[in-house]
């Protein structure tokens, strides 16, 4: 008579677990790599993740078994008080965690060189410089080679690496594409180097992942990854507009404000982004290349 | 006044109002029970005055506890706005109250619940276990606790009066500097912690001496509990790190005080510089709160398989290597700052390195299990649990050690859900598995055993319930400290989350009733042996609750187990054939008058009033040197007064 119950039980759950995964599929962020950086260190998430389960699995599941089979009253359980000290088991003991860590420390060092955020990436095409500026509470990219700029919006060629250079104009920020991998912190006065690349055109969310302030969970911005010619189209539309990037506007936008929608700008004074440094970090006697 | 008008008074603010009334009328009652039922004079002689370990110890434990609350309030406020800001939704807290809540969760949650927890369980067993009468500076132990009081009296008080900080628990630079940040909100935060730093600084200096130079004859370092040796481990961490909070908290003081420049965007600071020295102090601390946890976890399996722990050496040996160790990860916390790919390699295989020692002690706790007798009692399932939870949240900590790992999961709600599973799955289930094993010897009678399996199972299902989503989300791209979020695919996740932060009340809610239903059977449920455990260490070798004087004669230790091996032996309980009469420090109101204007201090400084900081310093100071001056009152107590009191508890032990 209880089985309807259960059946109930089983369905709702399995109704709930079913939403979730359905929910989860329209956007899974690192789990969904769209670049060669961001699939590289989903492959080193999961790698190390399975050599690490290999030893926890197991322990888990000693502990678990070994608490139940001594429990006190199981008779047929053999009480040993005397099984405190075992050179043998200390060697394996020690030797287990200290071979997973050996094996990891090569996956870290490697890992770590490989994907190093200044490290520029190897690409037939040709990279696209922008120049990143966190602002209370909105994201300015500067194409310092294209002369173009814009607000809370990132257009970039599929295949084209793309080289980062990161500041921000008040408090700390963090530049985070989870689709295309690693972020890095933007700091006042000071530049961070990050490099990226799209391998399929599309739209993925970007956003600061550095708590900024009050309105710090508005500071998303929407990366486009598009093919060369819709780039191109792009270029062509914004170097038609008429708003530039200058000193004036600058400081105009540098004016707290949330919730900013995007746009851009035809036009960019080629030495605003010294500006901003400079702006930012005041006296800063010689502003240090953090790399 | 300086700075303080009544419009600090958030009248504006219906929850914190609200919250406020309600701290008020809880205060005045108790102080009108207090008042009514004539306690004053007990309360003031037995406990705000004392100098006795025992019950400086149990006051720590009872602040925890009420941090506990504050801090969990905040944490299913935040569960909630999130529940519901999906979308276009705004939630019910807006932003500048939102990030509030989320820095005090933080600073509450670690400095005033977590480490006066470790703290009061370390200060009443440390010396009960070493088999001595008192810590090494028993009215300076009262001291440091009144300002860690202190501290946590000021964090509070912002809940009325002004606002807290809005920065996040460490207060990062430029945010919190004076140009971003120009409310009192960060100046609460670094009063109240250079306050509490100072009461938890002295109390390191107190227990490592008392570890070092006071332990029972025959007390060597290699019979020492590995309780003690984890307290040491622990305590040598904090003598070593909280200097560095200290000076690096005052560093930010300066800047926003007197205008120095030294994490400032402009006048050649660097913010840079504060997230190194935040963080040097900031990962030992973290091993500050579970290095006591391991400890209890050791005695805790110990006495319930019913043999000694496996791999004594090992266990020490593991203890020291994480206590050096652990100054040597910090960059860890920010590998998404650019430093080089050397560096952070570095640095992500020194971290790496701390889970050979930490794997070694879960190895030896397996293995104690193996071939133990084990008895179910409450604080043993806090230890299973623990090292079910704790690997996972050791797995992922491990994994944000590797550099491009954590690249994608930094200040993730993935590393959210790291943190919480190794302080509450290691910190928090080691906090009750010590104040379940140790309340009998605290209090004199047992806790019930029923409301503990529930207030267990309520807080294990309760955090896999509300922090494993946490970690999908943050493989999903979701970033922490959000006050509303655009993605609703998130909703659902959110929503268990808060189900499991709703299941962890029930725990709370559960621990509570434990502890009225236990008091209220407490005639039923004496232990009068003092070890209803059967016990390992010397704690239970004296009565529950011990006396004053702790040890009636000065055990003599044989071995390791000292107190298993007297039972053993059958020298355990014998009635001493000589008596001689004991010293004791008397009461001393050092600790609560100085702690009284260290508030006045605290509070004058946060709002610019001058004159009354001069004032409470002044007055702290001539109470600290008076204090020292005067010639101390001890109390002695006769060799037969001592003889009478054991053959009165052997003879109540004896019919059983």
């Amino acid at each position: 008579m209880q089985m309807p119950k259960i059946w109930l039980f089983c369905r709702i759950s399995a109704a709930c677990g079913t939403a979730l995964l359905l929910a989860s599929c329209r956007n899974v962020g690192v789990l969904d790599p769209q670049g060669p950086v961001s699939a590289a260190e989903k492959l080193i998430l999961f790698n190390a993740t399975g050599i690490m389960l290999v030893v926890v699995a197991p322990v888990i599941l000693l502990t678990l078994a070994f608490a139940w089979w001594y429990r006190a009253s199981n008779k047929r359980a053999k009480f040993r008080p005397d099984l405190v000290y075992s050179g043998s088991i200390e060697l394996v003991v020690w030797a287990i965690p200290a071979m997973v860590v050996f094996l990891l420390a090569g996956v870290a060092w490697i890992g770590a060189h490989d994907l190093d955020p200044a490290a520029k990436l190897k690409s037939e095409a040709k990279p696209l410089r922008v120049e990143v500026v966190s602002l209370d509470w909105k994201w300015l990219f500067i194409y310092p080679d294209l002369h173009v700029a814009s607000v809370n919006q990132l257009m970039v060629p599929v295949g084209a690496p793309i080289e980062f250079e990161l500041t921000s104009a008040t408090v700390m920020n963090a530049f985070f594409i989870p689709q295309l991998g690693t972020q890095i912190y933007t700091m006042p006065g000071m530049t961070t180097h990050l490099n990226l690349m799209a391998d399929h055109a599309g739209s993925y969310p970007g956003f600061s992942s550095h708590f900024s302030g009050d309105g710090f969970s508005d500071m998303q911005f929407v990366v486009q990854a598009l093919p060369a010619l819709e780039f191109a189209a792009w270029l062509e539309n914004a170097r038609g507009g008429s708003a530039v990037l200058d000193a004036d506007a600058y400081n105009e936008l540098a004016k707290p404000s949330k919730k900013v929608a995007s746009r851009s700008y035809g036009d960019v004074d080629p030495k605003i982004y010294e500006y901003i440094l400079q702006l930012a970090a005041p006296m800063a006697a010689a502003t240090p290349e953090a790399n | 006044m300086g700075k303080l008008t009544w419009a600090a008074i958030p009248l504006d603010n219906p929850i914190q109002m609200g919250a406020s009334v309600f701290v008020m009328l809880f205060i005045g009652s108790v102080l009108a029970i207090v008042t009514f039922k004539g306690w004053w004079k007990y309360l003031w002689s037995e406990w705000l005055t004392t100098t006795d370990h025992k019950h400086v110890g149990v006051m720590y434990v009872l602040l925890a506890l009420l941090m506990l609350l504050r801090g969990f309030i905040d944490a299913i406020m935040m569960r909630s706005q999130l529940a519901i800001a999906a979308g276009s939704a705004p939630g019910y807290l807006p932003p500048q109250h939102y990030d509030q809540i989320f820095s005090a969760h933080g600073t509450i949650m670690i400095f005033f619940m977590a480490m006066p927890f470790m703290v009061g369980l370390m200060n009443f067993v440390v010396p009960l276990q070493l088999g001595v009468r008192d810590v090494a500076f028993p009215v300076l132990n009262a001291v440091s606790f009144w300002l860690t009081a202190t501290g946590a009296l000021l964090v509070n008080m912002s809940l009325v009066i002004g606002e807290f900080a809005r920065t996040g628990w460490l207060a990062y630079p430029p945010l919190s500097e004076l140009q971003f940040s120009p409310g009192v909100g960060v100046d609460y935060y670094l009063w109240s912690l250079q306050i509490a730093g100072v009461g938890t600084l002295l109390s390191g200096i107190n227990l490592v001496t008392t570890i070092l130079k006071l332990r029972a004859p025959g007390m060597g370092y290699m019979r020492m509990p590995v309780f003690c040796w984890t307290a040491l481990a622990s305590n040598l961490l904090i003598v070593a790190a909280f200097p560095i909070l200290t000076a690096t908290l005052g560093m930010l003081l300066l800047d926003r005080y007197i205008g120095a420049h030294f994490f400032t965007n402009d006048g050649g600071g660097n913010a840079m510089l504060y997230f190194n020295l935040i963080w040097a102090w900031g990962h030992p601390e973290v091993y500050i709160l579970i290095l006591p946890a391991f400890g209890i976890f050791s005695e805790v399996i110990a006495t319930f398989t019913g043999k000694a722990l496996f791999g004594y050496r090992s266990m020490v040996m593991a203890t020291m290597a994480i206590c050096i160790l652990s100054f040597m990860v910090w960059l860890h916390h920010f590998f998404t700052m650019g430093a080089g790919a050397n560096v952070n390699a570095f640095f992500g295989i020194m971290t790496m390195i701390i889970a050979i020692p930490t794997g070694v002690k879960v190895f030896n706790w397996l293995f104690t299990l193996y071939g133990g007798r084990v008895r179910f009692e409450v604080p043993v399932l806090w230890a299973i649990g623990f090292m079910v939870t704790f690997v996972i949240g050791g797995l992922t900590g491990v994994l944000m050690a590797v550099p491009p790992a954590d690249f994608v999961l930094h200040n993730s709600v993935f590393l959210v859900a790291h943190f919480h599973n190794v302080i509450i799955g290691g910190v928090l289930f080691g906090a009750m598995a010590g104040y379940n094993y140790w309340f009998p010897k605290v209090f004199g009678f047992t806790l019930d055993k029923r409301l503990g399996h529930l207030s267990f199972w309520c807080w294990l299902i309760g955090f896999y319930v509300a922090f494993m989503p946490l970690y999908l989300l943050g493989l999903f791209g979701m970033t922490r400290r959000m006050q509303h979020y655009a993605n609703t695919a998130w909703q659902p996740y959110l929503i268990v989350a808060e189900v499991g932060a709703i299941l962890i009340l029930c725990g709370i809610l559960a621990t509570i009733a434990q502890l009225v239903v236990s008091i209220r059977s407490r005639a039923s449920r004496r232990d009068l042996t003092g070890d209803p455990w059967d016990g390992r260490t010397l704690e239970w070798s004296t009565t529950s609750p011990p006396p004053r004087y702790n040890f009636a004669v000065m055990p003599c230790v044989e071995s390791q187990d000292a107190f298993a091996y007297m039972k053993a032996k059958g020298t355990a309980g014998v009635i001493a054939e000589k008596y001689e009469s004991i010293e004791l420090p008397g009461s001393s109101p050092n600790g609560f008058v100085t702690a009284f204007f260290a508030v006045i201090t605290g509070f004058a400084l946060i709002w610019h009033i001058w004159w009354m900081a001069v004032l409470g310093i002044i007055c702290a100071l001539l109470t600290l040197l008076a204090f020292g001056w005067i010639e101390r009152v001890n109390v002695e107590i006769s060799g037969e007064e001592l003889a009478r009191d054991a053959r009165a508890r052997m003879a109540k032990v004896e019919p059983v």
